[in-house]
């Protein structure tokens, strides 16, 4: 208890939470793409099933999935989160036991998750896969972190909150809303649960939950990275204080009304997912809000897209979150997702956002965070250009190729020909399929390679702040043992 | 006069009216799907899955199957011809959880019942690429391989009477389901008997093709050739259906 106290008041901030974070996504990020691009590959050439079940790709997706969203999303969210509510608030984090539960429950989680889906344990509830007793865990771990972050708002040392920590809250209380409801289940055992609504009910919910997760975990979120990163980057303030209120209150609410786009032409009544369709349409509007308000915070500062590979990363991201808020409305329609549903054309659209616009923005903010974290300068900016290249190109393949497959497979199963007859079998479609997919595992890995470089980028880093401290201790002993 | 400051300098009223704001669009739109009657048409052969079939469902759930197969097939003309019927919500009342996928990598099983034969969906599982050169499906050989473990199945109909599903546990509910269904179905939906019931259907059903050995194989097809079987479409007109949509 002593030593707590004496730590606090040495340091005013809790960094070395917000230091394990940041570890764990790096980890977990380079898992689950590595399970990601093996999945791809496994699209290319099925023989890579290898006829091991954990290795198939019906129980790897999950891995990659989850990995990815929970173990790198949502660590950096943890992180940056931590880190963004102790600068703003100039206080420290309420409680250092409570963050450091939350660091090991969360990663529990995730690790368990993703092993159990190998062995086949599973809910079948995209992006909430997780058995019923996982579940429980990232309950009390999601009640520790509102907890937290509440009491930490409530110690700030100024009357405003600012402005990324209402998109820190509202993630937190969304999920914890999300979480709850769709994953009310009957047990069988530890293992194995039933989910307790069926049907037509239990898709409504399941995608009110799915879409969701997108829109609060991976948006709201990230939104409220952006809001911090971003004019601490640019050295500017937000661009315009109004927008941020306007486009916060009308994303939340939007937002949630949208799921049922998922749902089209299928057995959801048409008033359900005609409701969903017209809100999609309307989150185009705050969607832009958010993007121009973070773009435009560089404006007057243009020269730094030149001059900052991080700014880029940045507004790199930013725009990639413009281009899929576009295309999600879009593809929300019915007459365009009778096309699209289905088809490779939804995974493009995903990645374009969660590569694009959440990994492109959590890299920005890795690059801003880490020198300071470790109080040093970081190793290389020649290999964040590196890493900007390879990140850029990798997307661009994989969207490109997802357009292809999907919109190509889309149109050859609507095909008819003179006669009124379906022009092709399903099989001839999969056929087709063959080298978008090849060119989307190509892009992946120019994707993961680039988060290699960034990751010895990072550990070059640390490496020279360990060395750099180490000779400072070593200098003023020898000063100190020179005056004794 | 009201000015946003007053949110932003109190945490407590920005929890609330977050959540609030966040709720309204969930409750609008689901809670109504309970409450509508429409919501699931009115077809009343639409009965749960039998025991095996069950056991054959939960594996199908254990290999991530619906990652790649939709069980969903949309009123476009397309897949009318591809698949037949659109799906109902009706034929997917039962299902804890809902399997309709979001992704066709592979073709939509909807209606895929009796569509093949247990033989050649024993070759497919064991071996895709002998029978499709083209497709891109995994092999799943251990099906075959291992026994099938039911020695739970009562548990898991209970957890599902427990959702709702009308499996029977007391004698006035397996008359109710004979009343529904008849009796040979009433009684694979009996959990006093599931095992037993379990047992028959595989036995009658010889569904991999061994009849020495009780196989998950015996249980995923059983299950594949219940697909989309349930409702007869030429007892309704289109008509009928078009007033629940």
């Amino acid at each position: 208890m002593v030593q707590t106290t004496v730590a606090s008041a040495a340091q005013p901030y809790n960094y070395e939470i917000v230091r394990r974070f940041t570890i764990a996504a790096l980890v977990w990020g380079v898992l689950g793409m590595l399970a990601g691009l093996y999945a791809a590959l496994e699209l290319s050439f099925p023989w890579l099933n290898l006829e091991i079940p954990e290795l198939t790709f019906g129980r790897l997706r999950p891995v990659h999935t989850t990995l990815v969203i929970f173990g790198f999303g949502g660590s950096a969210l943890f992180a940056t989160s931590y880190y963004v509510v102790q600068r703003t608030c100039q206080a420290r984090l309420a409680s250092d036991t409570l963050a450091s539960f939350t660091f090991w429950g969360w990663n529990a989680a995730v690790g368990l998750g993703a092993l159990s889906y190998m062995l086949g344990i599973t809910q079948s509830r995209e992006y909430a896969e997780f058995e019923w007793p996982i579940d429980i865990l990232i309950t009390v771990v999601w009640v520790a972190y509102l907890y937290l972050y509440v009491a930490t708002l409530r110690r700030r040392s100024q009357p405003h909150i600012y402005v990324a920590n209402w998109f820190y809250v509202g993630f937190i209380l969304a999920t914890a809303i999300l979480h709850v409801f769709n994953n009310l289940a009957i047990p069988v055992s530890l293992t194995k649960s039933y989910s307790l609504f069926s049907g037509v009910q239990d898709a409504m919910t399941q995608w009110w939950y799915g879409h969701n997760a997108v829109g609060f975990f991976l948006t709201a979120a990230f939104l409220g990275m952006m809001y911090y990163f971003v004019p601490k980057q640019a050295g500017r303030p937000v661009y315009s204080y109004r927008l941020s209120i306007i486009h916060f209150w009308a994303l939340i609410f939007l937002y949630m009304w949208a799921g049922g786009h998922h749902l089209h032409w299928t057995a959801l009544p048409d008033w359900t997912s005609t409701l969903a369709a017209t809100f999609s349409v309307m989150l185009l509007l705050p969607s832009w809000g958010g993007m121009i308000n973070g773009i435009m915070t560089l404006s007057g500062a243009w020269e730094k897209l030149r001059t900052d590979p991080v700014m880029l990363f940045l507004i790199t991201g930013l725009s990639f979150y413009g281009m899929s808020t576009f295309e999600g409305p879009m593809m929300s329609l019915k007459s365009v997702n009778a096309l699209s549903h289905y088809t490779d054309w939804t995974i493009g659209h995903v990645h374009s956002g969660a590569l694009g616009w959440v990994a492109m923005i959590t890299f920005g903010s890795f690059y801003h965070l880490v020198p300071r974290l470790w109080d040093t300068r970081l190793h290389s900016t020649r290999l964040v250009y590196v890493h900007f290249w390879l990140a850029t190109i990798g997307i661009v393949l994989y969207i490109t190729a997802m357009w292809v497959a999907g919109i190509g497979q889309g149109l050859m199963l609507r095909g008819f020909d003179e006669y009124g007859n379906l022009a092709y079998s399903f099989i001839e479609t999969v056929r087709f399929l063959h080298w978008p997919y090849v060119v989307r595992a190509i892009g992946g890995a120019f994707f993961l390679a680039g988060v290699l470089v960034m990751v010895y980028n990072f550990a070059m880093t640390v490496a020279a702040a360990r060395r750099e401290a180490a000779a400072l201790e070593a200098k003023l002993a020898a000063k100190l043992a020179a005056r004794g | 006069m009201f000015r946003h400051e007053q949110i932003e300098i109190n945490a407590g009223l920005l929890i609330a009216l977050t959540l609030v704001v966040i709720s309204v669009g969930g409750l609008v739109e689901i809670v109504p799907l309970f409450k509508i009657p429409s919501t699931v048409e009115a077809v009343p052969e639409v009965r749960p899955y039998t025991p095996l079939e069950l056991r054959g469902r939960d594996i199908y759930q254990r290999e991530g199957c619906f990652y790649c197969h939709s069980q969903m097939v949309r009123p476009l003309r397309d897949e009318w011809l591809r698949y037949g019927h659109y799906s109902l919500a009706a034929e997917s009342r039962y299902d804890h959880p809902f399997l309709w996928g979001s992704k066709r990598t592979g073709p939509d099983l909807a209606r895929v019942g009796g569509k093949y034969s247990n033989a050649w969906h024993v070759q497919h599982l064991i071996d895709p690429r002998s029978v499709v050169p083209e497709s891109i499906m995994p092999a799943y050989p251990w099906l075959m391989e291992r026994e099938l473990d039911y020695g739970d199945i009562a548990r898991r109909m209970a957890a599902l009477r427990k959702a709702g599903v009308p499996y029977s546990l007391t004698e006035a509910e397996y008359r109710r389901n004979v009343e529904r269904w008849g009796k040979a179905v009433a009684d694979r939906l009996d959990i006093r008997r599931a095992e037993e019931a379990l047992l028959a259907q595989a036995e009658a059903g010889n569904y991999d093709g061994d009849r020495r050995r009780l196989t998950e194989m015996d249980a995923i097809v059983a299950y594949l050739q219940a697909l989309g079987t349930m409702v007869d479409f030429k007892k309704y007109g289109e008509a009928y259906f078009v007033q629940f949509r």
